[in-house]
């Protein structure tokens, strides 16, 4: 079982925790000017790596806030959890 | 290769069945090929054999990174239906399952095709309302499916609890009774024996690292058994399309999660067809040895790992003792996970990419297990002709740019 380490609550158990999907999708500005194939890049289209992966996650039955986690999607294991707005620990790598 | 027959078996039982002879070869992989196939589950295999039994291309080799079938072709819980709300995907899984009726026949193997109905149980009103819709739907579209009432329910699974008075009472199903089960080994191996037999090469422990290409056309692929040429390649990795993708140079509408299943010991007869919920996430059967197969809701995060949390089980397992209280203390064997290729739409993605000669056929995400010889058969058009098969036609990658999506969220649910 996963322990999660919320940036505002500390270690808290995984049933308290909703994964939203990948981090850092930047919603595009003046979308009016988009192609459908930019906009169905922001909307759909989605990085899926096998390997470190960096995800929005939610305290759901905690303190209901969003924060942003880097974890592994093969051994699944956490390395980093961060407020939003805050830079990725690693360095910002595309 | 002989054929398998009662005479075969009576042949082979006079030598105590020590000297039948392997069901397909284990040849190097040739320098080039006509086609590629990638993956060596059901649906990579059963698109090789229909690319030989229907297009007669028969130089294709099928690249496996592991052994055959060991993905999600043997660990899913081996549920087969059509009844599918929208016309597009009821006809391809309509087309599967007139495949499936015939399936053991044609290939000469017998994948235990057991048509023993399958109830997808309604806890709401409004699952009720759906569950209408739906049976209408498929009705209308030639697929046999009828509501039924919970008392209609018990008669057909006594054991089952339609106590209203519980969390999630039973208040109704839909029933299909051409659904039902097959034997998921025997499925990949019979589509590999047959492809086998007509000249496709099945190469295993052969993982693909990189797509060539040249001026937009793929030319091979580099494999950890040396580079093989080809100016096809179809893709049917499931949960690693997007790592396929990549390799290829082109993003993805996946999300590849862990998707769970668990089996119990094995127990007396007791289920005789196939219940689902979707609304809390648990379906059962029996198999043919006793086991109950129990297949869970997808984890929320994405996994490669191949096994997903215990708090999914859990909910899952609590979800079937409400169901059929009798099970309450019936011990779990084994549990494993899946890696699910989920889309938007809970629809695959079956069809052409932005590289000539490249076709995918992946995002079958919870319940693909299903479609496997359809998918075999319309993707081996598809890779055969260059162009989609009326079937597949409104499946394609660019329905996520045309905004053409195919919402079977609602009706298929959750569990697939």
């Amino acid at each position: 079982m996963f322990l999660i380490e919320c940036p505002w609550c500390g270690m808290r158990d995984e049933t308290e925790f909703s994964c939203f999907g990948e981090a850092h999708i930047a919603r595009p500005l003046e979308t009016e000017k988009l192609s459908d194939e930019e906009w169905a890049d922001y909307l759909f289209m989605r990085k899926n790596p096998k390997g470190a992966h960096r995800e929005q996650w939610l305290h759901a039955a905690g303190c209901r806030r969003y924060f942003n986690a880097e974890r592994d999607t093969v051994s699944y294991q956490i390395s980093a959890t961060y407020k939003i707005g805050e830079k990725p620990p690693g360095g910002s790598r595309k | 290769m002989s054929k398998y027959s009662i005479f075969s078996l009576l042949r082979n039982a006079i030598s105590y069945h020590e000297n039948w002879a392997s069901a397909w070869r284990s040849p190097e992989p040739k320098k080039e090929y006509d086609v590629l196939i990638v993956g060596g589950g059901g649906h990579g295999l059963a698109t090789a054999y229909y690319l030989a039994k229907e297009h007669g291309i028969t130089n294709v080799a099928v690249l496996e990174k592991g052994w055959i079938g060991g993905g999600n072709t043997g660990r899913n819980t081996t549920i087969v239906r059509s009844n599918y709300l929208w016309d597009e995907s009821a006809h391809l899984y309509e087309k599967s399952m007139q495949l499936w009726e015939g399936l053991s026949q044609d290939l000469n193997y017998n994948v235990m095709f057991s048509q023993r109905g399958v109830y997808n149980l309604g806890h709401n009103l409004q699952d009720m309302r759906d569950i209408q819709r739906r049976v209408n739907a498929n009705r209308l579209n030639g697929i046999d499916g009828q509501v039924v009432m919970p008392e209609e329910i018990k008669r057909a699974i006594p054991e089952i609890n339609i106590d209203q008075g519980c969390r999630y009472p039973i208040l109704g199903a839909s029933f299909q009774p051409r659904g039902g089960v097959a034997r998921h080994d025997a499925v990949a191996w019979g589509f590999a024996r047959g492809a086998d037999m007509r000249g496709v090469d099945i190469i295993q422990n052969c993982e693909v690292t990189a797509i060539k290409q040249k001026n937009g056309a793929v030319t091979g692929v580099e494999t950890t058994r040396g580079t093989i040429n080809a100016k096809k390649i179809g893709v049917v990795v499931a949960g690693h399309c997007s790592v396929l993708a990549e390799m290829a140079g082109f993003r993805m509408p996946i999300e590849s999660h862990p998707l769970q299943a668990l089996v119990s010991e094995p127990i007396k007869p007791v289920i005789n067809t196939v219940i689902m919920s979707n609304a809390v996430h648990g379906y059962i059967s029996q198999s043919d040895k006793g086991d109950l197969v129990i297949g869970a809701g997808i984890d929320s995060y994405n996994g490669y790992g191949q096994r997903g949390s215990f708090p999914t089980i859990e909910h899952t397992v609590a979800a079937i003792v409400e169901m059929f209280p009798i099970f309450k203390r019936v011990r779990m064997n084994r549990q494993w996970g899946g890696i699910v290729d989920t889309t938007p739409d809970a629809c695959p993605i079956i069809g052409n990419t932005p590289i000539n000669g490249l076709y995918f056929n992946c995002g079958w995400g919870t319940g693909g297990f299903k479609a496997t010889p359809g998918s075999g058969w319309v993707f081996a058009h598809n890779v055969a002709t260059g162009e989609p098969h009326e079937l597949n036609r409104a499946f394609a990658l660019d329905r996520f740019v045309s905004g053409f999506l195919i919402d079977e969220h609602g009706a298929a649910g959750v569990a697939h």
